[in-house]
């Protein structure tokens, strides 16, 4: 179990985490979103114990990163941002060295090394030098790197950036197999890789944790949750058919398609059944007809943008100059 | 084997891996002959001694060693490697140290392929071969002090041009501190106790000493003494600068 208590980070001109506290249980996929700058990077730096925190504590199965850093580290497997490892070595070499330092002696060491090249399908390019390998491959042998020693808690920074859809889709795979009995942190900015395999989001802006929850929970939390959307074959004035339904709280007409439309629930009401019997009493030509789970990028920007409006700056610089400053002392 | 050995030959095996290492070699081969026997006159001055081989080792490490030292840091803060690095269970001190022990065994092993000029003041005359060995460490050492500094200046900056610059000043400063033209410079009023301690820092004082087959512990210790502080401040200023 992963706890982190009241974690604050400051660099010199901000506060990159702001009295962060979660705890993390066995079996969760937990990913990490928030918009560039928000502190994800910073919190992983932290957790991993690359970066020491300004104040608050994170302890993993127990060890304090900062008391115990040995034991804490040797629970953990990290792929940092951007899969770093060292270019002029084979993955052969490369990953050897790393079972070396994890522990390993005489036999494991090969063995643990066939292990993790097989779980991430490295062995075409095991005599390659890093350098010379693709950044799929790169990334690959920085997933191989951090499941060597089949650690308890896994933290993967953006592990699917830059990687094409068949990369992306293998690596999530890799993950949803590796979560059985681990912790897994991933962060990432990419929304559908959320639904794809955590079981848990936790949205942060500011250093500040602004939703908690499933996907699920988020996406429930959409304006869009429980709309229907509806295409029709003709032009037809739904909204003055709607008019009378409580529940419906707007209608929306898209901007590109004129022939589809967005029909809004209420908070906490389900619109489906009445707005279908609607559609069939008054005939409309219809040719798609669904109700929406809700977007995750609709609440992804609502919380984070509500989170910058909160620092009372003027409406133009807020969105801009906070982050930028973000950027250059976190990155 | 523990980590520092682990890392050590790591990074030794990265040197080799790359043609930086055999570059470096034979640079410094070709450096020390045109010294050795142009510059120096090893034939002309009839003696059977190696001291103008070793005495223009503080300016040829000068430049040398630094462009070995640079990349220590300021390479894996580059690639970032340095945030895998030091998220393994590694010690700081085991990383520090086993990175510096590489650099200083390759600037080790480019001193000991100078063999065949120890050779040949051996087939020309008969040399105090016990007063060379002295010397060929006293160098090695004094290379340490030179990497210890480069080591410190590399975690610095990731940018390595920046650290071989920093590097060269500050090693340069230790060689001048002991000699003649620096110490001519302190007015009369600086207290003799004051000048005395500058020039005990001077690499020149204890290695000139050296390579002259005078061969004092305290020597030895100075430059024992100088590496580990400057790999601690090297410790001190990666631990600092992680963040950026």
């Amino acid at each position: 179990m992963i706890e982190i208590s009241h974690l604050t980070k400051n660099f010199d001109q901000f506060t990159a985490i702001d009295d962060l506290s979660f705890t993390v249980k066995e079996g969760e996929v937990l990913g990490f979103l928030g918009p560039n700058g928000a502190g994800k990077s910073t919190t992983m730096k932290v957790i991993t114990g690359f970066l020491s925190p300004s104040s608050g504590t994170v302890t993993i199965d127990g060890h304090d990163i900062s008391t115990s850093p040995m034991a804490a580290k040797s629970l953990m497997g990290y792929l940092p941002e951007g899969a770093p490892s060292y270019g002029d070595m084979t993955t052969l070499e490369f990953l050897n060295f790393i079972a070396q330092v994890r522990g390993y002696r005489g036999e494991e060491i090969a063995r643990r090394v066939q292990h993790a090249i097989d779980e991430v399908e490295l062995a075409s390019v095991s005599q390659q030098t890093i350098d010379t390998l693709s950044k799929g491959f790169k990334r690959r042998v920085g997933l191989a790197q951090a499941i060597m020693h089949d650690p308890k808690v896994l933290i993967l920074d953006e592990p699917t950036d830059g990687l094409d859809p068949n990369q992306k889709h293998h690596v999530r795979e890799l993950i949803k197999n590796l979560a059985r009995d681990k912790i897994v942190i991933i962060s990432t900015h990419i929304l559908e890789e959320v639904t794809a395999v955590c079981s848990r989001a936790i949205i942060i802006s500011q250093g500040k944790i602004v939703a908690d929850g499933t996907p699920a929970e988020l996406e429930s939390r959409s304006k869009y949750h429980q709309a229907v959307s509806v295409r029709l074959t003709d032009d037809y004035d739904l909204e003055a058919d709607l008019a009378n339904l409580p529940d419906v709280a707007a209608v929306e007409k898209d901007e590109e398609n004129k022939l589809t439309f967005t029909i809004l629930a209420k908070e906490g009401k389900s619109i489906f059944s009445q707005v279908s019997e609607i559609a069939q009493s008054k005939q409309w030509p219809v040719t798609e007809f669904h109700v929406s789970r809700g977007q995750l990028e609709d609440v992804f920007r609502t919380v984070t943008q509500q989170s910058t409006s909160q620092q009372s700056m003027p409406q133009q610089s807020m969105s801009q100059q906070p982050i930028s400053q973000r950027q250059q002392g976190a990155e | 084997m523990g980590n520092l050995a682990i890392i050590f030959k790591r990074e030794l095996m990265s040197y080799f891996a790359t043609p930086l290492a055999y570059i470096f070699i034979v640079i410094f081969l070709i450096s020390n002959g045109i010294f050795t026997f142009d510059l120096g006159g090893l034939y002309a001055r009839g003696q059977a001694d190696l001291l103008p081989f070793f005495s223009f080792h503080p300016w040829l490490y000068l430049i040398m060693v630094p462009a070995i030292g640079m990349t220590l840091w300021a390479d894996e803060r580059k690639t970032g490697t340095i945030e895998l690095l030091l998220t393994l269970p590694v010690r700081l001190a085991d990383a520090v140290l086993g990175k510096f022990l590489a650099a200083w065994a390759l600037t080790g092993i480019a001193l000991l392929l100078t063999f065949p000029i120890w050779i040949t003041v051996n087939y020309l005359g008969d040399p105090d071969n016990g007063v060379i060995l002295a010397a060929y460490i006293g160098s090695w050492f004094m290379a340490g002090g030179f990497l210890a500094i480069g080591s410190c200046m590399s975690a610095c900056t990731k940018n390595s041009v920046i650290a071989f610059i920093l590097t060269v000043s500050i090693c340069f400063l230790f060689v001048i501190m002991g000699s003649p033209i620096l110490l001519d410079a302190f007015p009369g009023w600086v207290p003799q106790i004051l000048v005395d301690a500058f020039s005990a820092m001077g690499f020149l004082t204890h290695f000139d000493s050296i390579a002259k087959g005078v061969l004092d512990i305290r020597d030895f210790l100075f430059f024992s003494v100088f590496i580990a502080a400057w790999l601690m401040a090297s410790a001190i200023v990666i631990e600092m600068k992680k963040a950026n």
